[in-house]
């Protein structure tokens, strides 16, 4: 099993990523550089955060031209684990990979700080390990994480159980206050509805590790890693 | 050398002058450079000829306040730079490096930007941050960590709180970009900063010990490289700028301020640490203030050695730029690199992976130069050593301020005693020098690089070294009104706050870096101030066995008004041995037991309270017994290290009742009251509000109070007990009379959202 993490010119979390997939899976983990058109040795694949090329023009609008992003995009078609983490969840939407875009925060400032967010779909690979409604702290850092998707298409995600996070308080209930940015829904994270793809705004590698302040991100790498033994099982058989 | 065949730039103001006068240099064009007639005879003695255009230009800028240090260097002798773990000290290198073991060390550094911030405060804030991340990782360091220190005029000022946003804007867009966190730091709200805001920036870099790269050119023969960004017009002459006073015409000098790119800087970063790995680099400079002619100066200087550039060779993103343009741009995201001869492809071929210029200039030579040509002619030809070593030193006079005499006379008795001081405490967690700094700090990435293990709001940052058990511990202080009121001690009392903050995480003070912000050095009681200043605070790093590692100097600190309070800012930093001994500042459990460390005399002197509340700047600030401070740090780290406590926070601005209510509320999710009783007979105000040194508060569970004060007793610490941790209201009391006593749900909220809301109002 292995996990990639792209790094783009300007990518600031590949590392952190990469220690802490390494530290909660033991598994192996790689980077892949943007210019990389071969990606085929890779399990999955994890689009970190950061300023891809200085999130001039848009945030994650240029990253998307990247050589390394038409095998990502071949890879998800084929079915394989893409995680996008706040700039790679950006890039996911300018890609197309996932529907909706990012306005900028409703404070029209950056902003980091721990929130709170509630598991709406536990039946992806993704979060299979958490239960539904189960509640996670876990932080935030961005400028752009304002999720807007039109009404149609945010009906529709919700039909097919697209929406996989919700911003909330420590007791679990949404709240005005409670969403830190403005976006449609209290929108944190969702997926394709293949449900192997996944956007989220926070940072799961941030808390990954207790020294940190929190370890709820760790159930989302142990989730991954229990699709993909799962997977390579049913595919050995 | 022709240099009257230059073409100057379309551009306003010095060069509009210039181009009138490029026949001859006379006095006028000698005066605008900043030089003096004596400086000016000196120059043409050193060169036995006139200098031409481009040379009084490099004279000019290595000869500034900024970069030769020519008033303050005499005074900056006293401090104590060397110590066993000290591998690079003050004035060696770019920064200093600290020994921590394992093979490790610590590169770290402070810097100002305020003049260029008082102008365009986002990019002079920016570029400030960028700055100093150069300086980290030029020594071949990655950077893990970044503080401010900022100082503002009032809220109620607009020209404050649009200096105080783009600031905050500034060091956010830059240091969120390029992916290193700003892990805390200081702001503070004071009418003598008004218009002349201070802009101080610390960054922090991990190196292996064998890795460590110098700034010198050394090697004759080796090959000069010129990567990062192209040269524009942007930042010509930052330096001279930077040392001249603000006036109402400053605005005029935007052009003096640089732009900043954070991801051309990620880029360079990148490539920089992967050229390092390599082990091709000989040496290694920023260019920074003054560009690539003090980063060619200092690298020869330092290499003792000499250096050859050809101009025409450096990529340029703006036409017709003339070689005194050239030699003096500030543009932003540049170094200079020295390769060794033969290993040029490799360096080429790393920096073409990151889409990055590298180009070779030039050579170092053997013959103590400075030699720059344009193509085949020679622009400029100056020893190294007279832009260095031989530049101009002064030794200014001073003599002590007549304001003095009037505002050290505090009368207590002309000072009502509050008749409720419960109002009193809501007004004091209002002010914004004590309301939580959250609207400035979730504008920072202080999470990125994941290795924040205590969030901004602590008493110092604490970020982790991965794989080892090792942290760092980081705290700015500095006091502007302690200063004005008695430099000598306020210096004294930077360093051993900034010791005393680190301390309480459970981190033994290492070394300092340091940022002095003064007004104009010329004035003999601003330097007066100055080496008073200097004097208390290398008392303080004697003997508290933390010696300086470098830093800067900012004179001319004055708007229209006058000068700024003197304000020397310390960067400490500590070490801590294993991250499971760090301590955090909040009371843990209900049923603890409340402690008071130390000794020293309660004063409302230079206090918080005296400027909030009664708005006066007066008196004696507290006074620090060095020992004693020592001794109860000492005592306080071993009580850490044999987890006898289970929370440390120092006394400080606005005394023990807001260090107290500190203590209840700095962890959100378990906010816990107090009961307290005093049992003093001093005036209640001084009690609860009154400022002093070398006290912390702690906190332990009952079994272990006995051992603690026995401990104590050994080691002559006064260790008295003030109350108990309980569930939730706050009750301060002295000889059985209520003082205080809060709903601290309520109160917390007025402490949380004071400083946005404030912001909020006056914008509206």
């Amino acid at each position: 099993m292995k996990f990639g993490v792209v790094v783009f010119p300007g990518s600031n979390c590949d590392y952190d990523c990469w220690w802490a997939i390494k530290k909660v899976t033991g598994e192996k983990v790689d980077f892949i550089w943007h210019k990389e058109e071969n990606i085929e040795e890779f399990d999955c694949i994890v689009l970190p955060g950061g300023f891809s090329y200085g999130d001039y023009l848009r945030a994650g609008a240029i990253a998307r031209f990247s050589p390394v992003m038409r095998k990502v995009k071949e890879f998800a078609q084929k079915g394989g684990l893409v995680i996008g983490i706040c700039n790679g969840f950006q890039i996911l939407l300018e890609a197309g990979l996932l529907p909706g875009a990012m306005r900028k925060n409703k404070n029209l400032l950056f902003i980091c700080k721990y929130t709170y967010i509630k598991v709406e779909n536990n039946l992806t690979p993704f979060t299979k390990l958490f239960k539904k409604g189960e509640v996670a702290k876990i932080p935030i850092a961005h400028f752009e994480g304002n999720y807007y998707v039109d009404e149609k298409t945010l009906s529709e995600m919700k039909k097919n159980n697209q929406i996989i996070f919700r911003y909330c308080n420590k007791e679990g209930k949404i709240t005005e206050d409670s969403n830190p940015n403005g976006s449609v829904e209290a929108i944190a994270g969702i997926c394709n509805k293949g449900k192997n793809v996944l956007g989220m705004m926070p940072h799961p590698e941030r808390c990954s590790e207790a020294i940190l302040g929190s370890e709820d991100g760790k159930l989302i790498w142990e989730s991954i890693k229990i699709s993909l033994a799962k997977e390579r099982a049913e595919r050995i058989k | 050398m022709g240099e009257h065949k230059d073409k100057p730039g379309k551009r306003a103001g010095r060069e509009d002058k210039m181009k009138k006068k490029l026949d001859k240099i006379d006095m006028e064009l000698v005066k605008a450079h900043g030089l003096t007639e004596e400086e000016y005879e000196k120059i043409k003695k050193i060169l036995k000829r006139e200098p031409n255009l481009t040379e009084l230009g490099i004279f000019s800028v290595m000869w500034s306040e900024h970069c030769s240090y020519k008033s303050s260097k005499p005074v900056l002798k006293k401090f104590p730079t060397k110590g066993e773990k000290i591998i690079v000290g003050a004035g060696e290198e770019n920064a200093g490096v600290v020994d921590i073991g394992d093979g490790l060390a610590c590169v770290f550094k402070m810097e100002s930007h305020n003049h260029p911030s008082a102008i365009e405060p986002f990019q002079g804030a920016a570029t400030g941050v960028g700055g100093i991340i150069r300086d980290i990782f030029t020594m071949g360091a990655r950077p893990v960590a970044l503080m401010d220190s900022l100082r503002f005029g009032p809220l109620e000022d607009p020209g404050s709180r649009y200096l105080l946003k783009g600031v905050v804007e500034g060091i956010a867009f830059y240091g969120n970009c390029i992916g290193i966190p700003t892990v805390g730091g200081e702001t503070f709200f004071d009418r003598s900063y008004k218009a002349n805001p201070l802009v101080n920036v610390l960054c922090l870099g991990i190196v292996k010990k064998d890795k460590i790269v110098k700034a010198r050119a050394e090697g004759e023969g080796n090959t000069v490289f010129y990567v990062g960004s192209s040269t524009g017009r942007d930042g010509l002459g930052g330096a001279s700028f930077a040392s001249r006073e603000l006036t109402d015409k400053s605005h005029e000098d935007r052009p003096s301020v640089q732009i900043g790119d954070p991801f051309m800087e990620k880029l360079l970063l990148e490539a920089t640490l992967e050229l390092v790995e390599t082990g091709i680099v000989v040496g290694m400079q920023d260019m920074g203030a003054a560009g690539l002619t003090s980063s060619s100066v200092e690298t020869a200087s330092r290499g003792g050695t000499g250096i050859e550039i050809d101009i025409s060779l450096v990529p340029r993103r703006e036409e017709g730029m003339t070689p005194y343009e050239v030699m003096l741009s500030e543009s932003q995201e540049r170094m200079l690199i020295i390769v060794k001869k033969g290993r040029e492809k490799e360096a080429e071929k790393i920096f073409k992976k990151w889409d990055l210029h590298a180009v070779p200039i030039g050579k170092v030579t053997g013959d103590g130069m400075l030699k720059v040509k344009e193509r085949n002619k020679v622009v400029a030809n100056i020893p190294v050593k007279a832009l260095t070593t031989d530049a101009p030193v002064y030794r200014r006079r001073y003599k002590k301020p007549e304001y003095l005499n009037e505002a050290n006379q505090l009368n207590l008795s002309g000072i009502p005693l509050p008749d409720d001081f419960n109002r009193i405490f809501d007004k004091m967690i209002s002010s914004p020098n004590i309301a939580n700094k959250s609207w400035i700090f979730e504008q920072y990435d202080h999470m990125v690089g994941t290795n924040t293990v205590l969030l901004p709001g602590s008493d110092s940052a604490v970020v982790r070294i991965k794989e080892t058990k090792k942290a760092i511990a980081l705290s700015c202080d500095g006091n502007g009104r302690y200063c004005y009121l008695d430099p000598y001690e306020g210096g004294k009392i930077a360093v051993a706050e900034a010791a005393r903050n680190v301390v309480c995480v459970g981190a033994k003070p290492c070394a300092i870096t340091n940022c002095l912000n003064f007004g104009t050095p010329t004035d003999p009681e601003i330097f007066w101030q100055f080496t008073k200043c200097v004097e208390g605070m290398a008392e303080a790093c004697r003997v508290l066995g933390t010696p300086v590692t470098g830093g800067n100097v900012s004179f001319y600190n004055e708007n229209p008004k006058g000068a700024i309070d003197p304000t020397p800012v310390v960067g400490m930093m500590g070490l801590i041995e294993d991250t499971d001994l760090i301590l955090t500042s909040w009371f843990k459990e209900k049923g603890d037991i409340i402690l008071l460390l130390g000794e020293g005399e309660k004063t409302l002197g230079g206090s918080e309270y005296l400027y909030h509340i009664q708005h006066l700047k007066k008196g004696n600030p507290p006074q620090i017994n060095l020992e004693k401070e020592k001794n109860m740090q000492d005592f306080c780290l071993e009580l850490i290290n044999e987890k006898l406590i289970k929370s440390a926070h120092d006394l400080s601005d606005g005394g023990l009742a807001i260090c107290i209510f500190e203590c209840c509320i700095l962890n959100e999710e378990k906010i816990l009251g107090v009961n307290i009783d005093l049992k003093e007979k001093e005036r209640e105000d001084i009690l609860l509000f009154g400022e002093v040194q070398s006290q912390i508060v702690i906190s332990c569970s009952p079994e272990n109070l006995s051992i603690i004060e026995k401990k104590a007793r050994e080691k002559n610490v006064p260790a008295k007990v003030l109350g108990e941790v309980i569930e939730k209201d706050f009750v301060i009391k002295n000889n059985n009379k209520t003082l205080i006593s809060r709903d601290l749900k309520k109160t917390y909220n007025i402490w949380k959202n004071a400083l946005s809301q404030k912001i909020q109002i006056l914008e509206e």
